[in-house]
């Protein structure tokens, strides 16, 4: 058995009085690729934090080899060869390669002045690591989101590091950038190089882990070798509930469709787009990066316009020039970036919910009624299970998979006829990610026409009635999930 | 070439230097009196002081802050110094009044340092705070008025010469005051501190980064602190420079100026969102700014039009940040799109 890099034996910490760890050990070994997992909130990175040496632990050890501590610095795991990737890289975007990759040596070493040849020649050594060729001058902001990554790998593996812990590293890379990074991490691994990935992206754990450490509300939920762990396993350790993926059938179908879309086409995004829904039914909509699917979805929604076809709503054509008559024809949309696009994260959660209702709970006069919208919310807040203590606290408290909720909350309050959204669980933990698509389908039985586009591929294979498949700005296929797997669609995407 | 050319047209400095160059040619077709020798060294005289302020103001801007407090600061350590020194009859030279502006301009920095470092107060507030207070100072507790007579060491440094340059065919003669070798000191240190030494690159990396700047080892409080107490001290000798050159103190006079030089700055390239910049956009950005207040008597604008010129180059340096940050959203969520793939 290989030796242990780090060793945490019963680590508690608690803030404010919530107990974010309850006595969590965990035990990486030399050359180890170990994965985190665990949802929002589990602990992950305050252990990681722990590690690091940023939070100190209230209770527990923490064993670098023989060396045991009862609490530690950032400087002294630094000395035992813990380096930790952030997801933003901690990097300088207005500086060049070679000054982001030589600060840290030539602080640790007390350095006052500048010298660039020396700084140079750190530069380059710590890139020669990992065999990565990038232009010493460049402007680091100016680099893609992958050769950030490495930059912080290289930057990371210059102060002999002997675990390098990565926190959700995959996040903004593209598949191919997800490979190369693997790559990395498998030739570090010769080199005897530890790494902890952190991730709650089940394919990653499996891909590139040999062990893992699963944590659940603080507390260690599973550990073992990936390859005794199954998708099943896996999420029941990370939610401890069993999930069950039964295929969505719908059955409040509506005799007429509540929108129909005849031979649109945009010039440069789409062609010749010809579909339609019926109240009651999910419609999946998927396709490549660039395959035209988003750009219909917001002409849906009134943001882009069709160049030329029809869009009609029960069976009455309408044009939508603008968001405003979108919402006015009983079309709602849940953006892509929820974050940027969808909600006001300062204000509160109550505010968001009903933002698109003022004028139903507003007096003839313009002002609301508080009652009226204090009843509302609440009325939402527990349709939805939004999982706060109080909805006037800010939205930005709010974990991804709740967030969510209130955007839907905003849109449900309308009486809507099709409810599109675009990416509806992109980054969001399973579990949340489990109840939206059950709110989904509660609102279809309901009546409502929904349209998922999405590139998870699972999510639209169990959650819808119809599957369109764009490749290259046309629809390629238009399927039954009982006639599609995983391997007909990549195939109709390609 | 094409690259060059390409990297060129990418900068302010480039664009900079064609409207002093556009602004300067227009200037001498209709007076005539631009390229003249006289007229040179008065726009450099001119320049001494908000010259000076610009080398602050950036160093702030580059760090990630915004100061607003500069002519404030300014104005009230010069009154102090030049108070003091006409109350006590100093009849001494300059370098007790230089030493002493500096002194008070790094008590006042100080207290824009610890406001901004120790409790973490976003710069601009802080600025726009401590400079009514030091305002309130001047006016209300040193109860300020034109000192009309000021020591003789100081009038006689603010009129000194190190050469006079005479228009041949007008007879009219400009000094170049010995003041204006302070800004070239101030240049040159600020220009290594930035350039050579790990404390310069920290602004940088501050104003690029601040969360990283800490967790790569900058010692984010200190360069923080000493940035706004050497600012305050840069800020204090362009008020002295300023009475000793106007041989009176005016205590209000340069109470303003705070606009227009970091109009200047931003005008120049530096990025208001910090992080970015050059110190020769820096200064090719005041001294357009400069030209602009001086030159357009020359070009026979009445001098009204100064304040609207002078407003429409802040918009359009103002225009320019704006349209920066435009753009870094913009590449914000080419990143989100990255994220779908």
């Amino acid at each position: 058995m290989a030796q242990s890099v780090l060793k945490v034996v019963d680590i508690k910490k608690s803030f404010a009085g919530v107990q974010a760890l309850k006595g969590v050990s965990l035990e990486i070994k030399a050359g180890e690729i170990h994965c985190l997992a665990g949802e929002n909130g589990s602990g992950k990175s305050t252990l990681i934090k722990i590690i690091s040496g940023v939070y100190t632990p209230d209770e527990g050890q923490i064993i670098f080899g023989d060396k045991v501590y009862s609490k530690i610095t950032p400087i002294e795991a630094i000395r035992n060869g813990i380096q930790v990737i952030y997801q933003d890289f901690s990097i300088f975007p207005n500086l060049s390669v070679m000054e982001n990759l030589a600060f840290n040596e030539e602080l640790a070493n007390k350095r006052k002045l500048v010298n660039r040849k020396r700084m140079k020649k750190i530069a380059q050594e710590a890139l020669a690591k990992i065999n990565f060729d990038v232009d010493l001058n460049a402007k680091v902001g100016s680099l893609s989101v992958a050769s950030k990554q490495l930059i912080a790998i290289c930057r990371a593996l210059m102060l002999n590091a002997r675990l390098i812990i990565m926190d959700e590293p995959t996040t903004a890379l593209t598949r191919k950038e997800v490979n190369a990074l693997f790559n990395i991490i498998l030739d570090l691994k010769k080199q005897g190089i530890a790494t902890l990935f952190v991730s709650h992206k089940l394919d990653e754990v499996f891909e590139i882990s040999e062990r893992f450490t699963i944590l659940r509300n603080g507390e260690k939920a599973a550990e073992g070798f990936t390859s005794e762990l199954d998708n099943k396993k896996f999420t029941y350790y990370m939610t401890g509930r069993e999930f069950e993926d039964k295929p969505f059938v719908p059955t409040n179908v509506s005799e007429d469709p509540v929108l129909s879309v005849e031979n649109l086409s945009m010039n440069g995004f789409y062609e010749n787009v010809n579909f339609s829904l019926h109240r009651g039914e999910i419609l999946g909509i998927t396709g490549l990066l660039g395959s035209g699917r988003t750009e219909l979805a917001l002409s849906l929604f009134g943001i882009m316009q069709a160049d030329t076809g029809t869009i009609k709503i029960d069976g009455e054509p309408v044009k939508l020039d603008s968001p405003e008559t979108a919402i006015n024809h009983g079309i709602g949309y849940v953006p892509e970036d929820r974050l940027t696009e969808g909600l006001f994260l300062p204000q509160s959660i109550g505010d968001n919910i009903i933002v698109s209702e003022l004028d139903k709970l507003s007096s003839r006069l313009g002002i609301i009624d508080r009652d009226k919208k204090k009843e509302e919310i609440r009325q939402w807040v527990d349709k939805l299970s939004i999982a706060t203590p109080n909805p006037d606290n800010a939205c930005s408290t709010l974990s991804g998979g709740n967030q969510q909720r209130v955007v839907l909350a905003k849109w449900l309050s309308r009486d809507l006829k099709v409810l599109v959204l675009n990416g509806p669980t992109m980054g969001v933990d399973i579990g949340s990610k489990h109840d939206i698509h059950q709110i989904l389908r509660r609102l279809a039985e309901q009546g409502l026409g929904i349209i998922i586009i999405s590139d998870d591929i699972p999510e639209i294979l169990t959650n819808c009635s119809k599957i369109l498949i764009m490749r290259n700005g046309r629809i390629s296929a238009a399927l039954t999930p009982d006639e599609a797997d995983t391997q007909v669609l990549a195939r109709y995407m390609m | 070439m094409n690259r060059i050319m390409k990297n060129l047209m990418q900068r302010n400095e480039f664009y900079i230097s064609i409207a002093i160059v556009a602004l300067s040619i227009a200037i001498q077709l209709r007076s005539g009196q631009f390229f003249t020798s006289n007229n040179i060294v008065d726009l450099l005289s001119a320049l001494i002081v908000p010259g000076l302020f610009a080398l602050g103001a950036f160093m702030v801007i580059v760090s990630g802050g915004v100061d607003v407090s500069f002519p404030a600061l300014a104005s009230l350590s010069m009154y102090a110094t030049t108070r003091i020194l006409v109350d006590t009859n100093y009849q001494g030279g300059i370098l007790l009044p230089i030493v002493m502006s500096l002194c008070f301009g790094a008590i006042l920095g100080a207290v824009n340092g610890v406001l901004i470092a120790t409790f973490k107060l976003p710069p601009l507030i802080v600025t726009l705070g401590t400079s009514s207070v030091f305002k309130g100072i001047m006016q209300g507790v040193l109860n300020a008025v034109q000192i009309t007579v000021i020591p003789p060491g100081m009038s006689s440094f603010g009129t000194a010469a190190l050469f006079i340059a005479t228009n041949p065919q007008s007879g009219l003669t400009s000094r170049m005051p010995v003041a204006f070798l302070a800004l070239v000191i101030v240049l040159l240190i600020v220009y290594f501190v930035l350039q050579h030494t790990m404390y310069g690159r920290g602004l940088y990396a501050i104003g690029g980064n601040e969360v990283s700047a800490y967790r790569a080892g900058f010692n984010v409080w200190l360069i923080k602190f000493l940035l706004y107490v050497g600012v305050g001290m840069i800020s204090s000798l362009a008020g002295l420079i300023r009475v000793c050159m106007m041989t009176q103190a005016h205590p209000t006079n340069m109470l303003g100026m705070e606009m227009m030089v970091i109009a200047g700055v931003v005008l120049g390239g530096t990025a208001i969102t910090g992080g970015s910049g050059t110190l020769t956009g820096c200064m090719l950005g005041t001294i357009l700014l400069v030209m602009v207040e001086n030159s357009l008597i020359l070009l026979g604008v009445p001098t009204f039009w100064q304040g609207f010129f002078l407003g429409v180059f802040i918009i359009v340096g103002m225009g320019i940040s704006a349209l920066q940050v435009s753009r870094a959203i913009k590449a914000r969520g080419a990143l989100t799109r990255r994220v779908q793939q």
